[in-house]
């Protein structure tokens, strides 16, 4: 009896989840220019969507964004999980203590702050902000996917290569980036994704000639429910989707 | 031997390089613009005053505070009550549906959260799903207006953020050893009891960082209130926006945003306390399970 009804409550919450996002997918392909009533199956708002210049740019605009910020935040977070796993070095705690608060501090915090060092030293609003404020906030995703990898790896490992003559970037190339690739990946997949969806910096941190697409989404969401943003909801949804999967494919599969 | 010390070397500058410079500078300037007077064309000016922070004592921001508190907190403790069960039937699936099942929770919680706001409006808008299917079941005559009001934002919230909620409760739900909950069952402990001084205690990490997960971000993040409320009540995240975007007092911005930075603060220290308490619990634990284990 109360395994059926512990059951039921959890499909009840993934229907609570999901069935939003299934409407809106539904939605995007409805031909009737207003949400309440079904006018039939229709790519109209997609292409639409691909006519309207300015959500294009804005779409290539965060792809660079994205894509830069994200091998940035993999390079950055991923020397971070090394430096606090593989050296005993003073101040390690507290840069482990770091990148924890760093993933707890509020988005918008971290934006404000940005903008007012970005302001400060009279850097231009704009691509390179955006990079930096992005790369600021993936990396401690980064770093905290790696070590959790790490924290199932055996260190012999690299000392049994060290007692057999490689150099520590011997052993790092050779032992350590082949066993946390798979981590590295789905860090650099889940970067991407942050840096796509983030509305919350972008907001402070972007300018005035360089849109980004949450932002303009944004602006579009704030008009109220329009039939080309369900279909913009629905290429953003399932981007994700796709991503985050492959994520967890690369961090499950290598496992065994 | 050279070569490994400039490897590591670099790791670990490059790493505090990044933090100092990108997270940890940011935060002090944020802190001193608080401590500064706003200029007339300049967004502050360097001169000290405590003016600031005697603003956020004014019935206006007091009010923004308030009704921003309220909310997230109340969107906590409803995650928190819902996370809790349905993070335990995750947990408790049978281990080859787990991956899947901890798989469909993942997907929300990397989804767009702005796109989750959205999808939202058509399902309690005055034409969405909600009401047309109240409607048609005949339970009431005309839409429930729930758009732009306090509960919308409640209900944006809680559906933005329930996902952070699930991730750590199932973390310290599925560590957590069942023989200690056989043990106490054994020793005459009913479920509920058991429940109460086993369970909860020990899952106590999970239960306090899946608040924060869920309060902190609820205190700023500003599209849910503002695509889902009224224009009525103003919240902490779009005060502190308006500051720096429309009215151009970034010090006073500044400040209000020091009150999230106290609150994190403090939420981390009761993590801390909370971790070390259990850590040091489980270890006893451990102890008592292989004790009985000994035994048998």
């Amino acid at each position: 009896m109360l395994r059926v009804v512990r059951r039921c409550y959890m499909w009840l919450t993934y229907a609570f989840f999901y069935v939003p996002l299934l409407v809106v997918f539904v939605y995007s392909f409805n031909s009737n220019k207003y949400t309440t009533a079904w006018g039939g199956f229709s790519l109209r708002w997609y292409k639409l969507l691909l006519d309207n210049t300015a959500i294009m740019d804005a779409a290539l605009n965060s792809l660079l964004v994205a894509v830069s910020s994200a091998t940035m935040a993999t390079l950055v977070g991923g020397l971070a999980a090394l430096s606090v796993k593989r050296y005993r070095f003073s101040g390690r705690n507290s840069m482990y203590a770091g990148l924890l608060m760093l993933t707890l501090s509020p988005d918008i915090v971290m934006g404000i702050s940005l903008l007012i060092l970005f302001i400060a030293c009279k850097v231009e609003l704009g691509f390179f902000t955006l990079f930096i404020a992005h790369t600021t906030l993936c990396t401690p995703f980064v770093a905290l996917t790696v070590l959790a990898r790490l924290a199932e790896f055996d260190e012999h490992l690299i000392e049994a290569a060290r007692d057999l003559g490689a150099s520590e970037a011997g052993a790092f190339r050779h032992i350590l980036l082949p066993l946390t690739a798979p981590a590295v990946a789905a860090g650099w997949l889940l970067s991407f994704t942050l840096s796509m969806d983030d509305v919350l910096i972008s907001t402070f941190v972007t300018g005035p000639s360089f849109e980004v697409l949450p932002v303009k989404i944004y602006s579009m969401v704030k008009l109220g429910v329009k039939p080309d943003v369900n279909a913009l909801s629905a290429i953003m949804f399932v981007l994700t989707l796709v991503l985050v999967l492959t994520a967890q494919a690369m961090l499950q599969g290598k496992k065994k | 031997m050279r070569q490994g010390q400039l490897f590591r070397v670099t790791s670990i500058g490059v790493t505090w390089f990044w933090l100092g410079v990108f997270a940890l500078l940011p935060n002090i300037a944020l802190l001193l613009v608080a401590f500064l007077d706003k200029g007339e064309t300049d967004f502050f000016i360097p001169v000290f005053t405590l003016n600031n922070f005697e603003e956020l004592f004014s019935p206006i921001f007091l009010t923004v505070l308030w009704d921003t508190v309220r909310l997230a907190v109340a969107s906590t403790l409803v995650c928190l009550a819902a996370g809790y069960p349905f993070a335990y039937a995750v947990a408790k699936a049978s281990p080859r549906r787990r991956p899947w099942l901890l798989l469909l929770v993942i997907i929300p919680f990397w989804t767009n959260s702005l796109i989750r706001t959205y999808a939202l409006i058509l399902i309690i808008g005055a034409q969405g799903m909600m009401n047309k299917a109240l409607m048609a079941l005949g339970l009431i005559a005309s839409p429930i207006e729930v758009m732009y009001t306090d509960l919308a934002v409640f209900i944006g919230l809680t559906y933005t953020f329930l996902p952070f909620m699930v991730l750590p409760l199932y973390a310290s739900i599925e560590k957590l050893d069942p023989r200690l909950v056989d043990a106490a069952k054994d020793l005459g402990a009913s479920s509920l009891r058991a429940f109460w001084h086993v369970t909860l205690p020990l899952t106590l990490p999970g239960i306090v960082a899946g608040c924060m997960l869920v309060f902190l971000p609820a205190l700023g993040c500003f599209y849910v209130p503002e695509v889902l409320g009224g224009a009525t009540n103003m919240l902490l995240g779009t005060f502190i926006k308006n500051q720096f975007l429309v009215a151009n007092n970034w010090p006073l911005g500044a400040a209000a945003s020091s009150v999230m930075t106290l609150l994190l603060i403090a939420l981390a220290l009761v993590y801390r306390t909370v971790n070390r308490r259990i850590s040091g619990r489980e270890r006893r634990g451990d102890m008592f399970v292989s004790g009985v284990e000994g035994g048998a």
